[in-house]
C-alpha cells in the first residue's frame, strides 16, 4: 500500500475522540475500526465513494476521479446534494483511463486533464481523487496534483483514497484528511464575528441545510463553513476561524471536528437535525460554545426563546396527525446516526417502533437507541432481504423506512416505504423536516393504493358462479 | 456515410459511457434464477447496482467479491470461493454469473483456472449451479460491449450440438438497447407466426417490474439453463443489433444453426425485413394484425414529418441504440448534427451524418450547441446539458432515472417507431416558436438602400417607424 494512505488509515483508526476506539486493545485497534467483509454477500461503498460523498457537497470545485470508466462513469450526478449557487459539482470529470494508460501509468493523463478543467472551468480548486487501478500500477496523484498546482497556480488537492482500501466510512474519514492537509486553515476571511460556526459532516441533500439555516440566521449565528453541503471551497479554507463547530452525522468526520480542536482551539459538539427534541439541544449547545468563546451571555436566553416557539408550532403540526399514527409500526433500515436520531423524531409522532438496523451503528449509537427504545430495543444487525421481505409481508410492521437499495423489498411486499437516505428527495431536517416527514409517513400509510394493490383478482376466489346472479 | 473519431481529450468531461462489467452484469440479468457477481473491489458492484436500482425502479440481484488490496496483490482466488460458496448457501441459484473489473484485470487473476480448482474442490457443494465468467476489464470499451461479451461467454458454457431440431424454435439475441417492452414486442411478433421464441438474455422475463408471489434474492425470471442447453435445437438465431454479431456467430458455428443480424427493428424498412424473414421461416403470411400497424405507421410519418422534416438532431447513445434512432430520424428528413458515442462499432459508419465522435456529453452538448440543434436525446445525464441549451430532452438508453417506466419505453417494430416519431413531433409541437415582429429583421445594407443613402445618408434613422398612413385619409 502507498505509504501515506496506509499511515492515513492507521491515523484514523486511532481517532482518540471516538470512544468505541479507545475501549479496544492495541491488537484490535490495529485491525481497523471496520468489520472484515463477506465475499458474496457484502454490500455498500468502497472508500472513494465514500470519500466522494464527503467531499462532492462543496460546490465550485472541480471533481476529477482518476481512474477507468466504472468510477465516475456508473455513478456521476447521482446525489441529491443541493447548491444555492455554482453547479460545478454536478460535472463529472473522469481520467477515464484506456488499456494502454494501464500500462505506462496514467499521470501524464492526469497532468493535462487537470489542464483542461482549469483552462475550461476555471474553478477555484480541482479535488483529484484516487481509485483502485490507478493505485494498483502506482500513479503518485500527489507528486502530480503538487506539480499541478504549481504550474497552474490553484490548489490542487490529491484525495487519497482508492476504493479497495476499505469502505465507505473509512474513504469519509480520509477525504475528510484531505481537507485538513491541504485546505483549512490556508485562507481567511474578509471578517469574523463571535457568532462564527462551522457545520461538519452535513451534506445538504435535498436541502436540508436550509431548513436549518432560517433558525441559525435569526439568532444571529453565523455559518463560516458548512463541511461540506453547499460549500464553497474558499469557505472551507477559512474554516479555522471559527468560534465552535458541530458535527453532524455520528463519527463520519469526526477526524475534522477533533483535529480542528487541537490545532485551532475551536470547541466541537456532536449534534443531530433529525427530530424535534435533537434540534433544539442542537441549538442550545451551538449558543452555548459560543458563549464559552467569547459570545455574549443573551445569546443562551435568545436561543430558548426560539426554541419554545418553534417546538410550540411544530408540535401542533405534528399533534393534527398524532390520532392517525398512534400505535403504527415502523421497521427502520438505515445505518450509523440516522438509527438513534430518528427513533426520537418517530416516537414524538406516536409511532411506534418494531425493529432498527445497527449494522452501522458504532457502540455508541447503540446506547442511543437503547436509552431511546429501552432495553430490549431491537436491534438487526445484519438482516437478510428475505428476512424483512418476511417481517413485512406478516404486517409485523405497518411500514418501512430505510435507503433506496431496501426500498423494493417493502414495496414487493405490498407495504408502504418511505425513503430516509441520501439518495431521497424530500428534506426532513430541523423542526420543519420533522413535521414533514410526519407527513410524508402519513400520506405513505394512508394512501389508498395500498387496499387496491392487495386485493386479489376477483377470479382468484374460484369460479364466477352465474346461477347466484340470475336467483 | 459517417467517419468516426476519436476524442482527443484526456479529461472526459460528464460520461456518456458506462464500464463494461456494468453492461456484463446487466445481460445476467436476463438469465433466470441467476446471482451475477462483480470480481472486483466492493464500490464496483454497488455503484452499478445503484445505478440499475434508479432505472428500473426494482430491486436487483448483483454480488462482489470485496477485494480489498491486500486479496488484490495475492490473488482473488480465495475471495472467488468464498463469495461462491456463500452465495450457494444464502440464495441458491441455478447460476452464477462473474464479470471481472479493472481493478483483478489490472492485477491479472485467472479466473478461469480459480474455477476449475473451485468446481474440483467443492463438486458436490456446488451441485445444481453453474457458473460462468467473463473477462470485462473497467479501461476497455463500454457497457455494450461487457453485454455482448458476456451473451457470448453463455454461449461458449452451454451451447450444444442438438440431435432434434425443432422447426418452430427461434432463437432471439436482443442487443443491450433493447428494453423489456420491446423484448417483449419481438416475442409476439415471432409467435404470431406460429413460432416458440428462445430469447436470449431475457430481461422481459426479469426486469419488466412485476410483482413476484415471494421474496427471490436471486432474479425473477429470464432465460432457464435448460433453454440455454437448447439454443442449438433452433431453426434459426434472429439476433438484433450489430453488438450481437459475434453470439450469432457463435451459435451458428458451434450447433450449426443459421443467423440472420439485424441491425436494428426501428424504421418502417427494418421491420419490413424482420417480418419477411418470419415469414419465410414459418411458411405463413405476415399477420394482418401488423399489415394494419404498418400502414399506421405510415400514416403517422406522413402526419410526423411536417414537424420533424429539416429540425436538427444532437444523439448520444451506445452504437446500436444510436444507429437505430439516428438511422429512423435521417429516414424522417432530419439533420443529425451532432452524434456522439461511447465505443467502435461497425454500424457507426452507417450513420446519416458526417461524423460519428466517440466521445462524451461535453462534446455532445458542445457540438449541439456550435450547430444550433433543436432536440437532444440520450439518457438522463444529458438533462444538464438541455437545460443550458435550453432545448428538449428525449432520454433514451440507460440510466433513464429521472422518468418513471425505463422497462416499457417501447421503439421496435412498427408499433414502437410509430411512438418513437410522434414523441419527436410532440416535443417540437411543445415547443412552438410563435413568430413575432422581430423575427425578420432586415440587414444593414438592405436599410441602407432603402433609405437611399450610403452609410450615414440621410440623417434619418432608418430603422425608426415610418408615419402611419391612416386609412380614412386616404379614402377621403
Amino acid at each position: 500500500m502507498d505509504a501515506r494512505v496506509s499511515a492515513k488509515i492507521q491515523d484514523v483508526f486511532e481517532e482518540p475522540a471516538c470512544e468505541h476506539n479507545q475501549n479496544k486493545s492495541a491488537k484490535e485497534k490495529k485491525k481497523g475500526c471496520t468489520k472484515q467483509l463477506s465475499p458474496g454477500a457484502a454490500a455498500g461503498g468502497c472508500a472513494f465513494d465514500g470519500a466522494k460523498v464527503a467531499l462532492q457537497p462543496i460546490v465550485d470545485v472541480a471533481h476529477l476521479v482518476h481512474g477507468p470508466i466504472a468510477c465516475e462513469g456508473n455513478s456521476w450526478d447521482n446525489r441529491n446534494s443541493s447548491s444555492s449557487g455554482s453547479r460545478l459539482y454536478r460535472t463529472g470529470f473522469t481520467t477515464d483511463i484506456n488499456e494502454l494508460d494501464v500500462i505506462y501509468g496514467g499521470e501524464k493523463r492526469l497532468f493535462r486533464s487537470v489542464k483542461e478543467i482549469i483552462e475550461k472551468y476555471d474553478p477555484p480548486a480541482v479535488f483529484v481523487y484516487q481509485t483502485c487501478v490507478t493505485a494498483l500500477i502506482g500513479d503518485d496523484i500527489e507528486a502530480v496534483c503538487k506539480r499541478a498546482s504549481e504550474k497552474f497556480g490553484k490548489p490542487v488537492i490529491p484525495v487519497n483514497a482508492p476504493g479497495f482500501v476499505g469502505p465507505k466510512n473509512l474513504g469519509n474519514k480520509l477525504g475528510a484528511e484531505a481537507l485538513l492537509d491541504y485546505v483549512i486553515g490556508t485562507e481567511e476571511p474578509d471578517f469574523v464575528t463571535p457568532y462564527d460556526i462551522n457545520i461538519i459532516g452535513e451534506y445538504n441533500l435535498a436541502g436540508e441545510l436550509w431548513q436549518v439555516k432560517p433558525l441559525l440566521d435569526a439568532l444571529g449565528v453565523r455559518i463560516l463553513s458548512c463541511i461540506s453541503g453547499d460549500g464553497r471551497y474558499r469557505e472551507v479554507a477559512y474554516s479555522h476561524r471559527a468560534r465552535a463547530s458541530m458535527m453532524v452525522c455520528s463519527k463520519s468526520m469526526i477526524n475534522i471536528a477533533r483535529k480542528m480542536e487541537e490545532r485551532y482551539d475551536i470547541p466541537f459538539f456532536e449534534g443531530s437535525f433529525y427530530g424535534i427534541g435533537d434540534m433544539s439541544e442542537t441549538l442550545r449547545e451551538i449558543a452555548r460554545l459560543l458563549v464559552q468563546k467569547g459570545a455574549p451571555e443573551e445569546l443562551k436566553a435568545r436561543t430558548e426563546a426560539l426554541i419554545a416557539v418553534e417546538e410550540k408550532r411544530a408540535f401542533e403540526r405534528i399533534a393534527a396527525y398524532r390520532p392517525r399514527l398512534e400505535g403504527k409500526k415502523v421497521l427502520l433500515i438505515t445505518g450509523g446516526v440516522k438509527s438513534w436520531s430518528v427513533v426520537a423524531a418517530l416516537q414524538e409522532a406516536g409511532l411506534e417502533l418494531v425493529g432498527t438496523s445497527v449494522k452501522k451503528s458504532t457502540k455508541e449509537d447503540k446506547e442511543k437507541i437503547k436509552e431511546l427504545m429501552g432495553q430490549d430495543a431491537h436491534m438487526i444487525d445484519d438482516m437478510t432481504p428475505r428476512e424483512m421481505y418476511a417481517m413485512l409481508r406478516d404486517a409485523k410492521a405497518d411500514i418501512m423506512l430505510s435507503g433506496g437499495r431496501s426500498q423494493f423489498i417493502a414495496l414487493k411486499a405490498k407495504m408502504p416505504w418511505l425513503d430516509i437516505n441520501q439518495e431521497r428527495h424530500h428534506a426532513y431536517a430541523g423542526y420543519e423536516g420533522m413535521v414533514d416527514l410526519v407527513r410524508e409517513i402519513d400520506k405513505a400509510l394512508y394512501n389508498p393504493i395500498w387496499e387496491a394493490v392487495r386485493r386479489p383478482a376477483p377470479w382468484e376466489d374460484g369460479p364466477v358462479d352465474f346461477t347466484a346472479d340470475a336467483a | 456515410m459517417a467517419t468516426v473519431v476519436d476524442s482527443k481529450k484526456a479529461c472526459t468531461v460528464n460520461p456518456l459511457k458506462m464500464s463494461q462489467p456494468l453492461g456484463a452484469c446487466y445481460a445476467f440479468m436476463g438469465l433466470d434464477n441467476c446471482m451475477p457477481m462483480m470480481h472486483g473491489s466492493q464500490g464496483c458492484t454497488s455503484f452499478g447496482l445503484v445505478l440499475l436500482v434508479r432505472h428500473f425502479k426494482e430491486a436487483i440481484p448483483m454480488q462482489t467479491t470485496a477485494m480489498n488490496e491486500v486479496s488484490t496483490i495475492l490473488g482473488g482466488l480465495e475471495n472467488i470461493e468464498q463469495a461462491i460458496l456463500n452465495i450457494k448457501k444464502r440464495a441458491n441459484p441455478s447460476l452464477i454469473a462473474i464479470a471481472s473489473t479493472g481493478l483483478t484485470e489490472t492485477k491479472g487473476d485467472d479466473v478461469d483456472g480459480y474455477l476449475h480448482a473451485i468446481r474440483r474442490k467443492h463438486g458436490d457443494a456446488l451441485a445444481g449451479t453453474d457458473i460462468v465468467y467473463v473477462s470485462t476489464p473497467d479501461y476497455v470499451g463500454a457497457f455494450e460491449d461487457g453485454w455482448g461479451k458476456a451473451v457470448l461467454a453463455v454461449i461458449d458454457a452451454f451451447a450444444q450440438p442438438c440431435d432434434v431440431r425443432e422447426d418452430d424454435l427461434v432463437n432471439l439475441l436482443p442487443g443491450a438497447h433493447l428494453t423489456p417492452a420491446d423484448i417483449e414486442e419481438l416475442r409476439e411478433m415471432i409467435e404470431s407466426f406460429g413460432l416458440r421464441a428462445r430469447v436470449l438474455p431475457d430481461l422481459s422475463g426479469s426486469m419488466d417490474g412485476h410483482i413476484p408471489a415471494s421474496f427471490t434474492p436471486t432474479t425473477l425470471g429470464g432465460t432457464t439453463p435448460d433453454a440455454l442447453r437448447r439454443l442449438g435445437a433452433a431453426k434459426a438465431t434472429l439476433a438484433i443489433g450489430a453488438r450481437m454479431d459475434a453470439a450469432a456467430a457463435a451459435i451458428l458455428a458451434r450447433c450449426g444453426v443459421p443467423c440472420h443480424v439485424f441491425d436494428r427493428l426501428t424504421g418502417l424498412s427494418p421491420v419490413d425485413e424482420f417480418l419477411h424473414c418470419l415469414s419465410r421461416l414459418s411458411g405463413r403470411p405476415v399477420p394482418a394484425k401488423y399489415r394494419r400497424q404498418r400502414t399506421q405507421l405510415q400514416d403517422v410519418m406522413l402526419d410526423a414529418h411536417f414537424w420533424v422534416g429539416g429540425k436538427k438532431f444532437a444523439i448520444g447513445a451506445e452504437p446500436d441504440l444510436l444507429y437505430a434512432l439516428g438511422a429512423t430520424a435521417g429516414e424522417m428528413g432530419a439533420e443529425i448534427v451532432a452524434a456522439v458515442t461511447t465505443t467502435h462499432s461497425r454500424v457507426l459508419e452507417k450513420m446519416p451524418c458526417d461524423q460519428v465522435l466517440v466521445g462524451d456529453l461535453e462534446d455532445l452538448e458542445t457540438r449541439a450547441k456550435e450547430r444550433g440543434a433543436q432536440l437532444l436525446i440520450t439518457h438522463s445525464h444529458g438533462r444538464q446539458a438541455a437545460q443550458r441549451l435550453e432545448i428538449p430532452l428525449l432520454r433514451a438508453g440507460i440510466p433513464m432515472f429521472d422518468r418513471l417506466g425505463a422497462a416499457h419505453v417501447l421503439s421496435v417494430g412498427y408499433r414502437g417507431t410509430r411512438d418513437l416519431i410522434n414523441g419527436w413531433a410532440n416535443a417540437f409541437l411543445a415547443d412552438e416558436h410563435q413568430n413575432t415582429p422581430q423575427d425578420w429583421p432586415l440587414p444593414e445594407e438592405s436599410r441602407l438602400a432603402a433609405s437611399g443613402g450610403t452609410a450615414g445618408g440621410c440623417g434619418c434613422d432608418a430603422s425608426a417607424p415610418v408615419a402611419e398612413v391612416v386609412p380614412d385619409a386616404v379614402g377621403a
